[in-house]
């Protein structure tokens, strides 16, 4: 069949669409799949204390500088100080001043940081790396480590590990180099010497609960078009733990002028927060086209819309597939849909009361030989009467819940009454059960779809949803087997 | 425990389901826009006139809410009478009066409706209480049938109507359709109503059903329902093809009745008929279907006016191949 060509493409359209939009909102821009979903932020407070010289001070502190990591929010506390933070030159710092202080100081800086989306490569060294010479002996020392790695290597890479492993090594020049300079210097010294750039940096290990810390030292080598780690210093450092580069160019971490016996201390605690939460602060931040944009009132309006076509799938599959019978098309999907803001039991309770007192109500109305559109406008009447009178002696009976009745759409409910007793006087109470139970069905499947936390999160969060739902419901369409119930309908059929 | 039967078996046996009526035969075989033509009782009435076909006599018909009381007009000229809404569904708002006297008028069922309840119904009629959708209406009113005394004992109350599913133009299955006390006197099959297949070649029973499930007797009379044979079967054949050409629906369901003096009239047409017809006759719908679709296949190189053979071929053809 040629014709269903362009239908198995659509499908297909719709299908890849939805996936992909999915897969988008989830890796690009980290929605994430469940509404449980939690990502760790890390709370890093600085506290810097030195004794004031009774004269002005300026204090500057170089701010973190770490691309896989995002600051969300900072603070400062500091007494009277002004401060400042300048985030616009290579190097990001805060700066603190006073014309006047005395006595100990303490300054305090705190920055909320959490793992970056999406992890920018640093940008490779803007100069070919010279070489400070160190004075004699230590220099021709450093020549010969270097020339005894270069001949035990191949490439660049293979030196690093060489001259890595000499620095733990009992080799005598090695160990001369050892007593005038740190091992991250040597290793830079022996680098820059071989034209490799490499630089010292200062980083933080991320474990909650530690206070007093301090800056750990790193080197960072460029080899290979990208910068590597090296620990050497804290051989006892957990190479997987977390870790925030807080000091890489700038020349100092702190620098306070007008103050002695400066002293910088890190305490870091973890928090959690919610995924989701987060992933649409982001994007509500961002210009990306999309719901979170819009103000809150709306988004929330469509909360409830984008609902509905679960709420549509439901009615097709139970009707199409299973072959239930209901009054009304979508009736079901409003009564589900005011069952969400009734709570389940209430809602039921009061969609039973409010129909079959209607009806009673109706029985009468239909002896006043009434034409068709005053006793529908006659039923609105009797249904919001209802309301207003259930509502009233849930209040007086101190039933609080009971109030949410008010949420039934009336005219809808006037309609279902008037059709259920059109069908009563039809076609006998046989049938209103049938179809009046049949509604009840649907719109409780589709409640329970539609009050589920995750289907809820997906449908608002992954609009690729939408797509997958139109998708189904075009191919349910299409489907011409037989429905569930006439399997037991034909079963005589089936027995000769 | 849930009794299904297996959906194997019952494509083997040709059993067709809701959604293949709708999708492959509905929706491709009857246009739309002649669906006014068989949901409205008066067009089709007209139509059928038009064309010489038997239908019951059409009394008068009350248009607008004003004209309501005139209808009296026409009910005091006859005993017996039908009111009907012309755009009904499954035999809503039908008021069937047998006799009229000073008492008021009679049902079959034995109550008695005054004239002001009278005046009501029709204006129900109007305002569209019992139409499709809940348009406003119009009502028509038509001389009583006299049933065939064939059908006495095994109805209960309500008028007998013989069911026909017409394909192409090709009557391709029938069931008589008797009305129940579970039924309420109406011959809808879902509401209680019996069943009766009869085989296309004789018009004979070949099984009867109520709710679905098999019976042999009328339930409420106890009259055997294994030997009906309906008389004039070749005129009712006949008809029903006719109905093709009537309202160029492909997949049509007409429904027949009886008139002790005149012979089968058609009483409406169905572009979305039921397939209780199935059970009624033990046996699927979807061969017949397929042989016909067949035929037309094989003629494919003619004109479509061509294609469509006489109601005297379609009605030989179906005798011949469907028992």
């Amino acid at each position: 069949m040629s014709a269903r060509a362009p239908f198995l493409f659509l499908i297909l359209l719709l299908v890849v669409v939805g996936i992909t939009s999915i897969y988008y909102r989830h890796v690009e821009d980290n929605v994430p799949l469940t509404t449980g979903e939690r990502i760790s932020i890390w709370q890093v407070e600085a506290e810097i204390s030195f004794s004031a010289n009774d004269e002005a001070v300026n204090a500057e502190l170089t701010l973190p500088q770490d691309s896989s990591f995002e600051l969300i929010e900072e603070f400062t506390a500091s007494p009277a100080y002004g401060v400042h933070v300048q985030r616009d030159e290579a190097t990001p710092k805060v700066m603190w001043s006073k014309r006047n202080a005395q006595g100990r100081q303490t300054l305090y800086y705190q920055g909320s940081f959490k793992a970056a989306s999406q992890v920018q490569v640093d940008a490779p060294p803007t100069e070919e790396p010279s070489v400070n010479w160190w004075p004699e002996p230590y220099r021709s020392s450093a020549q010969t480590v270097l020339d005894s790695a270069l001949e035990r290597s191949g490439d660049n890479e293979l030196l690093l590990l060489q001259i890595e492993k000499t620095l733990q090594s009992d080799d005598q020049n090695m160990a001369l180099l050892k007593s005038e300079y740190s091992r991250s210097a040597i290793f830079t010294q022996l680098l820059s010497m071989a034209r490799i750039s490499s630089k010292i940096v200062g980083g933080l290990i991320l474990e909650d609960g530690r206070r007093n810390q301090s800056l750990v030292t790193f080197v960072k080598v460029y080899v290979d078009e990208k910068w590597r780690l090296f620990n050497l210093e804290r051989p006892d450092i957990d190479p997987e733990s977390p870790l925030l580069i807080w000091r890489q160019d700038a020349p100092f971490l702190l620098d306070v002028v007008g103050g002695s016996n400066s002293k910088i201390s890190f305490s870091i605690s973890r928090t959690t927060r919610s995924a989701i939460k987060d992933a649409r602060e982001s994007l509500a931040n961002s210009e990306a086209f999309g719901l979170y944009n819009l103000p809150l009132a709306e988004q929330n309006l469509f909360k409830g819309i984008l609902l509905l076509p679960i709420g549509a799938l439901v009615v097709v599959f139970l009707r199409v597939i299973i072959g239930v019978k209901c009054s009304g098309t979508f009736m079901p999907i409003l009564i589900a849909t005011s069952f969400i803001q009734t709570e389940l039991l209430n809602g039921l309770l009061g969609f039973l009361i409010i129909v079959s007192t209607g009806l009673v109500i109706r029985s009468y109305l239909s002896h006043l030989n009434l034409l068709l559109v005053s006793r529908i406008s006659a039923v609105v009447l009797v249904v919001i009467g209802l309301i207003v009178l259930f509502t009233i002696i849930a209040f007086r009976l101190g039933l609080t819940e009971a109030l949410t009745i008010t949420f039934f759409p009336m005219i809808i409910m006037a309609w279902t009454i008037e059709r259920m007793s059109i069908l009563w006087e039809e076609e006998g109470a046989r049938e209103v059960l049938i179809q009046g139970g049949g509604s009840l069905i649907v719109a409780l499947v589709a409640y329970l779809m539609m009050d589920n936390e995750v289907i809820r999160h997906w449908a608002f969060n992954f609009l690729g949803v939408h797509a997958l739902i139109m998708a189904a419901i075009l191919l349910m369409g299409q489907y011409t087997g037989y429905r569930l119930l006439e399997l037991r309908r034909f079963k005589p059929l089936d027995d000769s | 425990m849930l009794n299904l039967a297996s959906p194997s078996k019952l494509n083997a046996r040709g059993v067709m389901g809701m959604n293949q009526r709708n999708f492959l035969y509905i929706a491709r075989y009857n246009d739309r826009k002649l669906y006014p033509y068989v949901d409205d009782k008066l067009k089709t009435k007209v139509i059928a006139l038009e064309q010489g076909l038997a239908v019951p006599e059409l009394l008068g018909v009350v248009r607008y809410q004003h004209e309501v009381r005139g209808v009296f007009d026409i009910l005091d000229k006859h005993q017996g009478f039908c009111i009907k809404p012309a755009k009904g569904s499954g035999g809503k708002g039908i008021l069937v009066i047998i006799k009229t006297d000073d008492n008021g008028y009679h049902k079959a069922s034995g109550d008695i409706v005054s004239r002001t309840e009278v005046i009501r119904h029709v204006s129900n009629i109007l305002a569209g209480l019992f139409s499709l959708g809940g348009t406003s209406d119009v009502a028509v009113i038509e001389a009583l049938i006299e049933f065939d005394p064939v059908f006495n004992g095994i109805s209960h109350h309500g008028v007998p109507d013989i069911r026909m599913i017409v394909f192409q133009g090709y009557p391709i299955m029938s069931m008589l359709r008797l009305a129940t006390r579970a039924s309420d006197g109406k011959a809808n099959l879902h509401q209680g109503a019996v069943g009766v297949g009869l085989g296309i070649t004789d018009g004979a029973t070949r099984a009867a059903v109520q709710f679905d499930r098999p019976i042999h007797e009328h339930p409420d009379t106890g009259q055997s329902l294994d030997n009906i044979k309906i008389a004039h079967w070749q005129d009712l054949l006949m008809l029903s093809a006719h109905c093709f050409e009537l309202s160029g629906l492909g997949y049509l369901g007409v429904d027949i009745v009886l008139d002790k003096n005149r012979g089968p009239l058609i009483l409406e047409l169905n572009a979305r008929p039921g397939l209780a017809i199935q059970t009624a006759n033990r046996t699927g719908l979807l061969p017949r279907l397929r042989s016909i679709e067949a035929l037309d296949l094989k003629n494919e190189h003619m004109s479509f006016q061509r294609r469509i053979a006489p109601a005297e071929d379609r009605v030989r053809y179906a005798i011949e191949h469907f028992e």
